[in-house]
This record gives C-alpha cells, structure tokens and sequence, in this order.
C-alpha cells in the first residue's frame, strides 16, 4: 500500500511517501503506526508519541482503530493548522 | 441545494471580487458574511509562514464541510478559499464567504465552517524566521478543538 507523510512526519521520516508492505497481522491504523515506529530511528522519531499522529485513509480522516485492509493510501500526519 | 465554490490554491484571492461574483444578478440574498484569515506576525520577527497541504484530501475536505454546513442551514451561497505555500504577514489565507436570507444563519455557518477547517482541513503551517534558521511547525491550538467540538452537540 502507498503510504503519505506530512509537516513533521514527512521530515522526521525523511520521505514524502513510499510503498509499504507491513505483515498480516498488522489490521489496524494503530498498528500500522506501531509497526513504522519500529522501521528505524527516523520513524522512531516520527512516531514515538502515537497519540498525536492523525491519520486519513484514502483522503478521509481514520481513527487508529480503523482497519486499514483494502486501503489504497493511509497519511499520516500531525494535527492539522490550517485556516 | 446550492452547488458551494471550493479552491485550493497558491495563488492571493480578491475577497471583494470573490463577493461580487458570488452575489452578481441575485435578489435573494439578504445576507452576505466573508471572513479572511491573515498571515499574522506578532513580534516583528515572522519572514513568512510556509503552508503544506494534502493535496486531493484538502479539497475534499473542504467540500465535505460545505456539505456538512448545507446540511444545518439554507445557504444561498457558498465560497470557501483556502491557499498553500509561502505566505508573507499580511497576506491572505483563508476566504469562507456564507450568503443566506437572514444574517444568523450566514454568520453562523461562516463561523462554523471556519472552525472546522481549522481542526479538521489537511493544512500545516510552518514559521519562519530570520534567514538559514530551521522552520517551526505551529502547534494545534485546544482552544480549536474545543471551538469546533461545540458543533457536534
């Protein structure tokens, strides 16, 4: 799947997206950010506090409870500050 | 249902041009709110603000507000701009004009609109200041949250 990193994510990790193929048993957007988290100290970083990453699957905001099977695109970011 | 006017863009808007056009040729409206946002430098010290942006879930976003904001009150016009990139203090940011028949409903879904962008729009701002120093990102604000969550009672 292809993932996108914004603000402070997108820096911390170093790359604007990739594609990710995380195992099976990773369901969810939380354990999705679990499983980054882990990747290396990049992600680490980005990823250390999961309470304050948002996430959107397919340019619609996700809850870390939402499964991410048959996602064509999960973002994650920082909360927004836009307007 | 009016069909709202959503952009997204890098480009300055003319908030009186936008107003003109959104009420050119009616005799319905009887009110027109237009709120801009601004680049805002407090301490003399801001060079720029550099806004990023989710491009194709900014607009949606967008859109899915107006439709959320059509939903609660019987707008006969909608404008939301909203821009990206690099913005100098004093400079435009954010347009929502709300026209309707009576005022509250205008102000209401003007404010409303601006308070869900805030919270809930893809767009990061980062501070910049003094040249070679590292960029900033501002910090979601609480009192945001809490000035969009009185909408969902």
């Amino acid at each position: 799947m292809k993932v996108l990193y914004f603000a402070w994510v997108r820096e911390r990790v170093g790359v604007p997206e990739e594609e990710i193929s995380p195992p099976r048993e990773v369901a969810t957007v939380g354990e999705l950010i679990a499983w980054l988290a882990q990747r290396d100290e990049g992600y680490g970083a980005a990823f250390e506090n999961a309470g304050a990453i948002r996430a959107a699957i397919d340019k619609a905001h996700a809850p870390h409870d939402a499964p991410i099977a048959g996602a064509r695109e999960i973002a994650f970011f920082p909360p927004m500050t836009g307007g | 249902m009016i069909a709202p006017k959503v952009r997204v863009q890098t480009d300055p808007f003319d908030a009186a041009v936008e107003t003109a056009l959104l009420e050119a040729g009616r005799r319905d409206i009887g009110a027109i709110v237009a709120f801009t946002g601004l680049c805002r430098d407090d301490d003399g010290r801001l060079d720029a603000l550099e806004l990023e942006h989710y491009p194709g879930m900014a607009e949606e976003e967008i859109a899915r507000a107006a439709q959320d904001a059509l939903a609660r009150w019987p707008l006969q016009g909608l404008t939301i701009i909203h821009r990206h990139g690099k913005i100098v203090p004093g400079e435009k940011i954010v347009l929502v004009i709300a026209a309707a028949r009576h005022r509250g409903e205008a102000f209401a879904a003007a404010e409303f609109l601006m308070d869900y962008l805030k919270t809930r729009a893809p767009f990061w701002k980062k501070e910049h200041r003094g040249a070679g120093a590292a960029g900033a990102w501002v910090e979601a604000k609480a009192k945001d949250d809490d000035a969009a969550a009185r909408w969902e009672k």
